[in-house]
């Protein structure tokens, strides 16, 4: 029960949005994709769901087409809102349950549920076009979860929610991959990817440029950041074997180095000075020194 | 299919249930209660022009003119008073009819079969007192004549009578005077239904499409129900709803007629221009007809709906969609327009023509067969015509639809449609 990519390319006309994707999301998982506009992600997604079939390569959940799976299989929860304005929640979330073969009554049973969780049980005949669009995304959260998929793909679940709202879904999506739930999800938030994600993948341009456990990842990349704050000159630093840069700020020098290693030797040349150190830290890479690295501009 | 049930009744009790819905059917309904009893309503405001009583000053400038004429007005079945005015008087006359209690004077003259008449009044836009007045002079100036010749009044009355005359046709497939006026009434009735099918459902069809396509609720969709159960799910849907519409539209038609009017009595009025149908007192229901007209409606129905669908899903906005199904409603426009103008004229060979485009096929091929002038396999031949069509388009639309709905540009229709089908193909 794995999903499966490999070697896929889409094209659209000349323009080629997916290029030689091989990738593995292993069942129970959480994995997360990464990429700025344009990168390639919800091409990847719309592939994954069937909407698209790639021009090479293939893509399968537990060995099978996306487009002979039961309609039960997978949960999708797309990138832009995609409900009908004008019906009430319940009517709605009946009507899509329905077309994936669920009865009325587990629809409206495991709506409320979630409603419930939610702390929105008030708008079950609301119509959507009312909602703001935090709750909004709440219920399109449970059109995607409400027939307990196997395979839940998110595009873009937390882009424009509030930080509160935002912990309330990573809790659900949490849940849900402990109860057995595979996940695949987007964002352009490289914080949400650290916090969630063991596996992941940074596209760009259609191509992977990142690909593998979040902690490996992060050991393989050695470049560290530096923060120094003393009372005295320390360009001296900048003569120091292994610093690749350094930034001199009103409060703060900031040094780019080789790796840990030249840390120590920075802190060793720094006692020697005799001086006051106030501050003196080594920052973990983020995701985003890692893209910059690998891509060579900055993500956003 | 049973996912294209859903999408059926989903579409079907969103539409029925909402208030535009309930409110287009009253205003429908409303205007055919108004329709029905029209010339009940006209008169109620006016009278009836051959009920009122007619006040009308005659002035006879040969002097013996008047006594024969009034005679003859005044035994007739309208209400029309006659005076005679003093001779050569015209301004008196105009006079008593402009501020006095006359409504017209007619000035007659002549003698023999030089008898003529001339009609005053304050506006001669009314035709039934002059004709009455005309038939009336029309006679003296007969009798005159008769005595001059000779003629008694039975010779009169059988030159008068009209000719025995009537109608057969010795080809087979040709229709009998009676099919032909019932066939009249069922073409206009299937040509009406079949235009506003088109010009309601069909843009209701297009602008379902291009909500679910600007709510992106598409994208949901197409995961758990192909676009071709979407499609039919929605075609059925709306159909459903329009059959929904006419018939509670006839029911209350039915009931308020049934209520407000002596039903015998004003059958042959409604009617109007069918009534001869009913005149000719053997009432023909032919079921042939009925099962042509049926089948007709629900092949039109198909055609023009996978175009509305096609056409909905390759606007992205609701307001694009006006203008998406624009050239369809100028196809059945003109369908409808080449068939009330060859009504009477069903075997010009503009009517055989175009009877075999399947865009037309369904009015105009009717309208040959309820005219008895087309043949089994030329109904046949366009009947199949039509359904290849229909499948064609179909698979076209299903095409457009999947494509179509992954598109979000705002590039103008032909381009889209083009992109739509690229992006389908790309996709297969």
């Amino acid at each position: 029960m794995a999903l499966r990519i490999e070697n896929v390319t889409k094209r659209f006309g000349k323009k080629i949005a997916v290029d030689q994707l091989s990738m593995l999301v292993e069942p129970g998982e959480m994995f997360g994709m990464l990429g700025a506009n344009g990168a390639g992600k919800t091409t990847t997604f719309r592939m994954m769901i069937g909407l698209f079939e790639p021009n090479d390569g293939e893509v399968t959940w537990d060995g099978q087409a996306p487009q002979s799976l039961s309609a039960r299989t997978i949960g999708y929860l797309p990138e832009e809102r995609g409900l009908y304005p004008k019906l009430k929640v319940m009517e709605q979330m009946i009507y899509l349950g329905r077309l994936r073969g669920l009865s009325k009554k587990e629809v409206m049973a495991e709506v409320n549920m979630w409603l419930e969780r939610f702390n929105i049980p008030h708008y079950r005949k609301a119509k959507v076009e009312n909602l703001s669009k935090g709750n909004q995304q709440k219920v399109q959260f449970i059109a995607a979860v409400l027939h307990r998929p196997d395979l839940l793909i998110l595009d873009e679940p937390f882009s424009g929610l509030d930080p509160i709202n935002v912990d309330l879904l990573k809790t659900a999506v949490k849940e849900l991959r402990d109860g057995g739930t595979t996940i695949v999800f987007s964002s352009h938030d490289m914080e949400h990817v650290e916090s969630l994600c063991e596996n992941l993948c940074i596209m760009d341009e259609g191509t992977p440029v990142v690909h593998g456990k979040l902690k490996d990842i992060k050991r393989t990349y050695e470049k560290r950041k530096l923060h120094v704050r003393a009372d005295f000159p320390i360009d001296f630093l900048e003569h120091i074997d292994g610093v690749l840069d350094m930034t001199v700020g009103a409060q703060e020098t900031t040094i780019d180095i080789r790796d840990e290693g030249v840390a120590e030797a920075i802190f060793a040349s720094l006692q020697d000075q005799g001086g006051y150190v106030r501050h003196f830290s080594v920052e973990e890479p983020t995701l985003h020194d890692i893209f910059v690295e690998k891509v060579g501009r900055s993500y956003v | 299919m049973y996912k294209m049930l859903i999408v059926l009744a989903h579409t079907y009790w969103t539409k029925v249930k909402s208030k535009t819905f309930m409110f287009t059917t009253l205003m429908m309904a409303f205007f055919m209660v108004l329709f029905l009893n029209l010339d009940n309503i006209i008169e109620f405001f006016d009278g009836d022009a051959s009920e009122q009583v007619y006040d009308v000053l005659i002035l006879d400038e040969s002097g013996d003119l008047y006594e024969p004429l009034a005679a003859e007005i005044e035994g007739g079945d309208a209400q029309i008073m006659t005076n005679e005015a003093s001779q050569a008087d015209e301004e008196d006359a105009e006079a008593a009819v402009m501020e006095g209690p006359y409504d017209a004077y007619l000035q007659v003259a002549g003698e023999d079969e030089d008898i003529e008449g001339h009609f005053y009044a304050p506006t001669v836009n009314e035709t039934f007192l002059p004709s009455q007045l005309e038939s009336g002079l029309q006679n003296v100036r007969e009798t005159r004549v008769a005595d001059d010749l000779d003629i008694d009044e039975e010779d009169l009355a059988a030159l008068d009578e009209s000719v025995a005359f009537q109608q057969s046709a010795l080809d087979d497939t040709a229709r009998s005077e009676a099919e032909l006026n019932q066939a009249r009434l069922f073409v206009n009735i299937l040509l009406f239904i079949i235009y506003f099918s088109v010009l309601f459902l069909g843009n209701m069809i297009a602008s379902e499409v291009a909500t679910e396509k600007s709510s992106r609720v598409m994208e949901l969709l197409i995961s758990s129900a192909s676009p071709v159960q979407q499609m039919f799910g929605k075609i059925f849907g709306v159909g459903l709803i329009g059959l929904t519409q006419y018939s509670l539209i006839f029911l209350i038609a039915l009931v308020s007629f049934a209520q407000f009017v002596d039903v015998e009595a004003e059958a042959d009025e409604m009617l109007g221009e069918q009534q001869d149908m009913f005149a000719l007192g053997e009432p023909v229901f032919s079921l042939e007809l009925f099962l042509y007209a049926f089948l007709f409606f629900i092949l039109g129905y198909l055609l023009y709906a996978t175009l509305a669908a096609m056409l909905g899903s390759i606007v992205t906005r609701i307001e694009d969609v006006g203008q998406a199904v624009g050239p369809m409603n100028m196809l059945v426009i003109l369908a409808f327009m080449i068939s009330i103008f060859s009504m009477g004229n069903p075997a010009s060979p503009i009517v055989t023509i175009t009877s075999y485009i399947p865009f037309f096929t369904p009015m105009i091929m009717f309208l040959r067969v309820g005219m008895g002038e087309a043949t089994v396999w030329e109904v046949l031949l366009a009947v199949g015509v039509m359904v290849v069509t229909i499948v064609l388009l179909t698979l076209i639309a299903a095409r457009v639809y999947r494509g179509g709905v992954l598109l979000y540009n705002h590039a103008r229709t032909w381009k889209s449609l083009k992109q739509a089908l690229l992006l389908a193909r790309k996709n297969g």
